[in-house]
């Protein structure tokens, strides 16, 4: 059975006041973990069809084909693992 | 080969003795060694420390907490709203109390450059001595401590061209004569006995620079700075920052044409090195650090470890593009269509 592990690489808390999330997919998954997000998630805005606005619930977020994704007024390690439970598996 | 890299190391930065260059792990490690060794046992309750409000935290935090042990107080000087140095401000501070003025040389969030001659004057006129956190400035500009007259300089490898875990901390050799050892192990001892008569162990430190590196040296990181200094001193300091303030000079023009982007910091860009500070509008800077990581161009977004400097910028952080004689003018091109990108967004 799948699990976040697969997909995500490191999270990591960004440094300065906003306290945003950063989520490094595994770069043999990215790929997939994009596709999954985007099938699920509502695309708002899109750039080249590389960087995505997305919403998904009441998150807003962005995704990034280099595989990275920022999410912004994540509460807690829980709140995001329950979202990208829900996104990617 | 450890030893040659110390003179050539002491020669780049104008030293008069290789005694004066002690190699430890970075900036950060050569601030905490006169916090501790210097600090520790000559401030006293009713002393000052005077740092400034653009230092980096590895220049706010030794103080601090030596601050907390021995008594004295950390006084900050004022920082203008285009970030550069309140001079008055600074001035004022220094009194009869004061004992140390601790100072970056180039801050590491806008890029300006501190005219530490005047503050090390300043300090050395009321008794007090000078620190200069040269990270940002001894990989960028000419730098010659007897011309600046500090007593310290503190810098790291990992910004000039060398490997991380290597910096040095230059203190002049009457002071670092009298100061007590950071760190106790082997290299910094002249002699230990055991006297059987008394019980006792005697020990006598060896000879600055070998009395403040306790321990195994970082051999590999000391030769490998050297040779970093070998290909600085072959372009030229003067080349570097000429080249770095053509980038410099480029972007700001460039960036000034984007609606959205603010940039931070003084509009005399001749007294500053190539680091730029900037927003875009509506984004957050780890967006906009992403967003410039997707095209493969790499900034710093964040606090840059100086968060009251963003304080007075009223910013909760920025990201931060910074040049380097590997940089081009071309990229700076690429660097602002890719911004207008952003803009999309």
């Amino acid at each position: 059975m799948a699990t976040i592990e697969d997909y995500v690489a490191r999270v990591e808390g960004t440094c300065g006041a906003e306290k945003d999330v950063i989520v490094i997919f595994k770069y043999d998954k990215k790929d997939e973990a994009i596709k999954r997000i985007l099938a699920k998630a509502q695309v708002k805005n899109s750039i080249s069809g590389i960087i995505f606005e997305l919403g998904f619930k009441d998150f807003s977020f962005r995704l990034y084909s280099s595989g990275k994704a920022i999410f912004r007024s994540i509460k807690n390690k829980e709140e995001l693992n329950s979202m990208l439970a829900e996104l990617l598996l | 080969m450890h030893e040659n890299a110390r003179e050539r190391i002491a020669k780049f930065i104008g030293a008069r003795d290789s005694a004066e260059v002690v190699f430890v792990r970075g900036t950060t490690e050569a601030v905490n060694l006169v916090a501790y060794a210097w600090g520790l046992h000559n401030l006293n309750r009713g002393d000052e420390v005077l740092l400034s409000l653009m230092e980096h935290h590895s220049n706010i935090v030794p103080w601090e907490i030596v601050s907390q042990l021995r008594g004295f107080k950390v006084k900050y000087a004022k920082v203008n709203s285009d970030g550069t140095l309140n001079y008055r401000d600074l001035e004022g501070q220094i009194t009869n109390k004061t004992k140390m003025v601790s100072l970056s040389h180039v801050s590491n969030v806008s890029g300006v450059i501190n005219d530490v001659r005047r503050i090390a004057k300043a300090a050395h006129d009321h008794g007090a001595l000078m620190l200069s956190d040269g990270a940002q400035s001894v990989p960028h500009i000419p730098v010659n401590v007897q011309d600046l007259d500090v007593d310290f300089l503190a810098f790291s490898g990992h910004k000039m061209l060398g490997p991380t875990g290597i910096g040095v901390l230059y203190g002049k050799k009457n002071l670092l004569e009298k100061m007590p050892p950071f760190q106790g192990g082997g290299e910094m001892i002249r002699e230990v006995s055991f006297e059987y008569a008394t019980d006792q162990c005697s020990i006598t430190w060896n000879d600055p620079p070998w009395k403040f590196e306790a321990g195994t040296p970082d051999i590999s990181g000391s030769i490998a700075l050297g040779e970093a200094v070998k290909y600085l001193e072959k372009i030229g300091m003067q080349e570097v920052y000429d080249h770095e303030a053509m980038l410099t000079r480029k972007a700001v023009r460039m960036l000034e044409e984007h609606s959205k982007v603010k940039i931070y910091g003084p509009s005399d860009l001749s007294s500053k090195c190539g680091i730029m500070p900037f927003s875009v509008d509506e984004l957050s800077s780890h967006d906009v650090a992403l967003f410039l990581d997707n095209y493969g161009i790499t900034i710093r977004s964040g606090f840059h470890c100086a968060q009251p400097l963003h304080q007075v910028f009223k910013l909760q952080s920025s990201a931060r593009a910074s040049f380097y004689i590997y940089n081009t003018a071309e990229e700076i091109d690429r660097f602002s269509e890719v911004l207008a990108e952003i803009e999309k967004l």
